[in-house]
């Protein structure tokens, strides 16, 4: 079992199994330990095994693509038309999305299969899968601590075997950070990679799509046919897809690595930094051409991200106000009754916290010093990358400050747990590609590394973190479960 | 009254005639059932993205060019953040900073002769909400969401007009404007244009502006006219009697004929406006500009020079042709039957046929009359076969229906009597019964001459030509 | 930055939110320690920097006047939590 995405792929091309078979053994596993793990919110076995059936028969007749019949879960924020798309929160509990996200389409049309949807911190917001209306994810190396969030279902999914792979979106690290806190790899994408259309938005201007998986080949494999142009996104980039998983394969010999060293300053831990710089001696060791640089602004980095992000979240919210779809609060006496108690009821604590701050930010008066302010730091956000990648060809550091926490170590302190994106959210204010790779442990958790690319260079990052996995095993690692 | 100025600027909503939404594919025919011309995007449903209507920046442009505005090549659109149920994603998408049309202006005249000029401080592009209704059942609310997202072109003037009057004229200019320009129907029962007065008085002289009320709803010229005059004598006996202006919206009722305060939008306003992330600034060349304003149809100002330069028509006949397009386009297409006749068809264009549109109450575009007819009628005026008296009989009967004017005037015998000899007949007969005028006249009483060509005409049953009458009695009646 | 309980209150009401009495204080103390973290932007001056609304600096793509979409009114108004005669319902708004 924990077969990759390539293997299965593989198996099915060789017809040493079917999808159905293949399908079946993911849903058995997902029956066994998803109810103490929780990774999933909705397990949509019926259509599982229908999509296999089709798959099936798809490659019967000679059509196969390399993810025909290949089984997937997909974060509940995507839409997912006739099936439940709640984004773990109340007032989408009743939601049957009318139609499909564009990576949905994208991964139907080249015959992949939908396990289930996949737990997540309440509209993406969060870092540890404790805002979900649906409670939280357990960290499958150790179930007393989180898996990371927002897309926490997805990550510990891939890690404890309930699907080769899976789709998550990552805003301000909610790809990048549960795949450290899980072990496994997860590539965040430049932005405008991945249509936004169908993916309910968290803030529009930060939100991007990308995969999960056991290795930087799997999510070559599962990118290639989640990014591309869509017209229904002004956002989505006309840039061509490369094809991700004939280009990893080039090696690190000469490549220039920079290390930020704000990512290795005060506030990471120490034994997480020894095993970071254990990674980097391995690439080293690959030929790779290390050097320092510097991000000067990234202590900035939070403030600015939470006002963007919470402004837009706080507009991107308004349309979930009981009329049209959604949790409508019981016999609401005028309309203010109506939108109050059903948004007051329907959100949760986070989410209201920060629709509260965005709309302060926003609001007549503050606008200039908050949100106008937010917009040129982040320019200056940007431009420290750009320059940095004027002398080296990716960037790397720790993905998060230290290991997984206990589950309720951070819940009463909401700005403590935005501290733990610190080396995350930059590069979605830059909108840069940004990948997360195991390579160790502390503590017997994971520790994840991250590559920062330059835009639209998922390959030049896919490539690296191959690399390195081809003289590593961290990444084959799997936790010991329970049920 | 007399020591008190009003101070109008007008908000004009013209829903811009595009066959899609400005930000979906989802059809903007009127009328539709309810709720079957909105689709994922005009829902807001979750995870649904805005995409701009080509056509509707195109169309927003060519207005630009058309006042003489700046055309920023660099347009962002923003969000305008407020709860109603009408408006499903809680936001609006609209201009703010950088609209696509910048300062502009134009020309009206509110009276025969005078020319003022009206400035335009902006033009931008948004989405329409949907419709309210709020008399289709009796505890709640209806929603009816396929207006929603229906360009909209929000036409924002400086506050130059100064009587109710300047307002209706600066409306029905930017009503013709948006017409000739073929970029919005005009149709305001649809509420296809529809315009918000800012309303505010001052006392003469004082240079600081009074607290305005805006005046909503307003879905004719006629209402336009009465709801700001209303404003403006509510306003001043309100301040004359100790009282304050209060700045709020107001509803117009055009049954009870007054405007009352709109209690829901009380509450102060915050917009939260930023640019909204879901779309990326519009750019425009100044190739796009270029382009466009090379395909501009003439326009009602070139127009008017145009009639009163090469036409030779006076300034108030082309001012009065050009002011609607559908009226210079009837004239010009009558004017191609009968290109010598140019001031006959202004009178006739501007006489008899605009009086039977507004007895009939009929519009121009349906009118029964066709510009060839009319240019027939009036070639067989000037060829004589008809006199003018006899041409305003004909119009009745074409106008009903009846035919063509040679077909009418065929078949009621209407052609006039040119034939000398047919002419002299009658001269002779009406001289041998009435030998005492004739005497009368011979004894030097010219007016006499009247009393013989009205008999004449009589027994010709008017069909006689005047002219002809006149020079052979005058012969016969010396000799 | 401090907020006020009222501050809080009239933020909630702006956007239609729902707060319980008794969590207003909570909601309060947090608001004020995140605006405090936010207004850790002041310590750089950013004057005459363009700001930066998105990653990609592109424009505007701009889409054909077409009609593309039919009509799914019986399959939304299915999620729909009250609909009548093709109508959404709310409560009477009264103008």
């Amino acid at each position: 079992m924990a077969k990759s995405v390539t293997e299965i792929s593989r198996g099915l091309a060789a017809g040493k199994f079917s999808s159905v078979e293949v399908t079946q053994d993911y849903l058995a596993r997902i029956a066994e330990f998803n109810p103490s793990l929780n990774c999933f919110i909705s397990v949509t076995d019926e259509l599982a095994l229908a999509q296999a059936r089709q798959a099936d028969d798809r490659r019967a007749g000679g059509e196969a693509d390399a993810l025909t019949g290949v089984p997937l879960a997909h974060k509940d924020l995507f839409c997912t038309d006739g099936v439940r798309t709640s984004c773990a929160s109340r007032i989408l509990d009743n939601f049957i999305a009318p139609y499909d996200a564009k990576v949905i389409e994208n991964f139907k049309s080249a015959g992949a299969v939908m396990l289930g949807k996949t737990n997540m911190d309440e509209f993406a917001m969060g870092s540890s899968n404790e805002n979900s209306h649906y409670g939280c994810v357990a960290n499958p190396w150790n179930t007393a601590h989180v898996p990371g969030g927002s897309s926490g279902g997805s990550a510990a999914a891939v890690a404890a075997g309930l699907a080769p792979g899976a789709s998550g979106t990552d805003t301000g690290g909610s790809i990048r950070q549960p795949a450290a806190f899980c072990g496994v790899t997860g590539i965040k994408p430049t932005y405008g990679r991945v249509s936004r259309y169908g993916m309910i938005a968290f803030a529009s201007s930060l939100d991007q799509g990308g995969p999960f998986a056991r290795s930087a080949e799997d999510c070559a494999l599962l990118l290639r046919t989640m990014a591309g142009f869509d017209r229904r996104d002004s956002t989505c980039s006309e840039q061509a897809v490369p094809d991700y998983p004939a280009s990893i394969g080039r090696g690190v010999e000469g490549l220039k690595i920079g290390l930020p060293v704000e990512y290795f300053a005060e506030g990471l831990d120490s034994k997480l930094a020894a095993v970071i710089e254990t990674a980097v001696d391995e690439l080293r060791r690959l030929g790779a051409e290390i050097q320092d640089i510097s991000l000067p602004n990234t202590g900035l980095s939070i403030p600015t991200y939470y006002v963007v992000a919470m402004a837009e979240c706080s507009s991107n919210l308004s349309r979930f106000d009981g009329v049209r779809f959604g949790y409508r609060c019981e016999d609401p006496v005028d309309l203010e009754d109506l939108y109050k108690r059903s948004r007051g009821e329907g959100f949760g604590a986070e989410v209201k916290r920060r629709i509260l701050i965005g709309t302060y930010a926003l609001s007549a008066g503050y606008y200039d010093a908050y949100y106008l302010k937010a917009q040129q730091l982040r320019r200056m956000i940007k431009d420290d990358f750009q320059k940095a990648f004027s002398s080296v060809d990716l960037i790397l550091g720790p993905t998060t400050p230290g290991v997984a926490f206990r589950i309720g170590a951070k819940t009463d302190d909401p700005v403590s747990m935005y501290l733990q994106d610190i080396y995350t959210i930059s590069l979605n204010l830059a909108g840069l590609p940004g990948m997360s790779l195991p390579v160790g442990f502390v503590d017997g958790l994971p520790v994840g590394m991250q590559l920062i690319g330059n835009y639209f260079d998922e390959a030049g990052l896919l490539n690296a973190a191959h690399s390195y996995q081809q003289v590593t095993d961290w990444h084959l690692q799997t936790p010991e479960l329970k049920v | 009254m007399s020591d008190w100025e009003s101070v109008i600027g007008l908000e004009i909503h013209a829903q811009l005639a595009t066959v899609s939404k400005i930000f979906s594919g989802a059809s903007t025919a009127f009328g539709a059932a309810p709720n079957t011309q909105a689709c994922v995007v005009d829902l807001g449903m979750p995870g649904v993205l805005p995409v701009l209507n080509h056509e509707a920046v195109n169309m927003a442009i060519r207005f630009g060019v058309a006042i003489g505005a700046e055309i920023d090549h660099h347009s962002v659109f923003a969000r305008k953040n407020y709860f109603y149920p009408d408006l499903p994603k809680g936001y609006q998408i609209s201009q703010f900073e950088l609209p696509i049309v910048g300062k502009g202006h134009i020309f009206i005249s509110p009276d025969e002769g005078v020319s003022k000029e009206v400035g335009i401080t902006r033009a931008h592009l948004e989405e329409d909400a949907g419709k309210s209704i709020h008399d289709q059942f009796p505890e709640q609310t209806a929603i009816d969401l396929n207006r929603a997202g229906t360009p909209l072109l929000e036409i924002v003037s400086e506050p130059d007009m100064r009587s109710a009057k300047e307002a209706v004229a600066y409306a029905r200019k930017i009503h013709s404007l948006v017409r000739y320009l073929e970029i919005c129907d005009g149709n305001m029962q649809e509420g296809s244009f529809r315009c918000d007065a800012n309303v505010s008085v001052r006392r003469k002289g004082d240079q600081k502006l009074g607290t305005r009320a805006e005046l909503k709803n307003i879905n004719s010229f006629r209402f336009l006219e009465r709801a700001i005059n209303h404003e403006i004598e509510r306003q001043i006996d309100l301040i004359e009697d100790g009282g304050k202006v209060v700045q709020e919206t107001r509803l117009y009722d055009s049954e009870r004929d007054e405007t009352r305060s709109m209690r829901s939008k009380e509450e102060a306003n915050d917009y939260r406006y930023f640019p909204d992330p879901d779309l990326l600034p519009v750019a425009i060349s100044d190739e796009d500009i270029a382009r466009i304003r090379a395909a501009l149809p003439e326009l009602p100002e070139q127009k008017k020079q145009r009639y009163i330069n090469d036409l030779g028509l006076s300034d108030y006949n082309a001012e009065l042709l050009t002011s609607s397009r559908d009226t210079a386009i009837y004239f010009e297409t009558a004017l191609a039957a009968a290109p010598e006749l140019v001031a006959q068809l202004a009178n006739w264009i501007l006489g008899d046929l605009t009086g039977a549109l507004n007895k009939a109450n009929v519009e121009m575009t349906a009118v029964p009359i066709e510009p060839a007819m009319l240019a027939q009628l009036v070639t067989r005026i000037a060829d004589s076969t008809i006199s003018g008296k006899i041409a305003k009989e004909v119009f009745e009967a074409m106008w009903q229906g009846e035919g063509s004017a040679d077909e009418i005037i065929e078949a009621r015998g209407l052609k006039q009597i040119t034939d000398s000899g047919a002419i002299e007949t009658l001269i002779d007969e009406v001289i041998a019964a009435n030998p005492e005028q004739v005497a009368q006249f011979r004894a030097g009483k010219e007016k006499v001459l009247g009393f013989f060509v009205g008999q004449i005409m009589k027994q010709s049953q008017g069909k006689a030509n005047p002219g002809q009458v006149n020079a052979m009695l005058r012969e016969k009646l010396k000799a | 930055m401090t907020l006020k309980s009222e501050d809080v209150l009239n933020i909630a009401h702006l956007a239609r939110l729902h707060i319980d009495e008794d969590a207003i204080d909570q909601y309060t103390s947090d608001l004020s320690s995140i605006l405090t973290l936010v207004d850790q932007m002041n310590q750089v001056d950013s004057s005459g920097v363009v700001p930066l609304a998105n990653p990609l600096d592109a424009t505007q793509r701009l889409r054909d006047d077409e009609v593309t979409e039919i009509d799914e009114r019986d399959k939304f108004q299915q999620i729909a939590p009250d609909v009548e005669a093709g109508f959404y319902r709310v409560p009477k708004v009264i103008e």
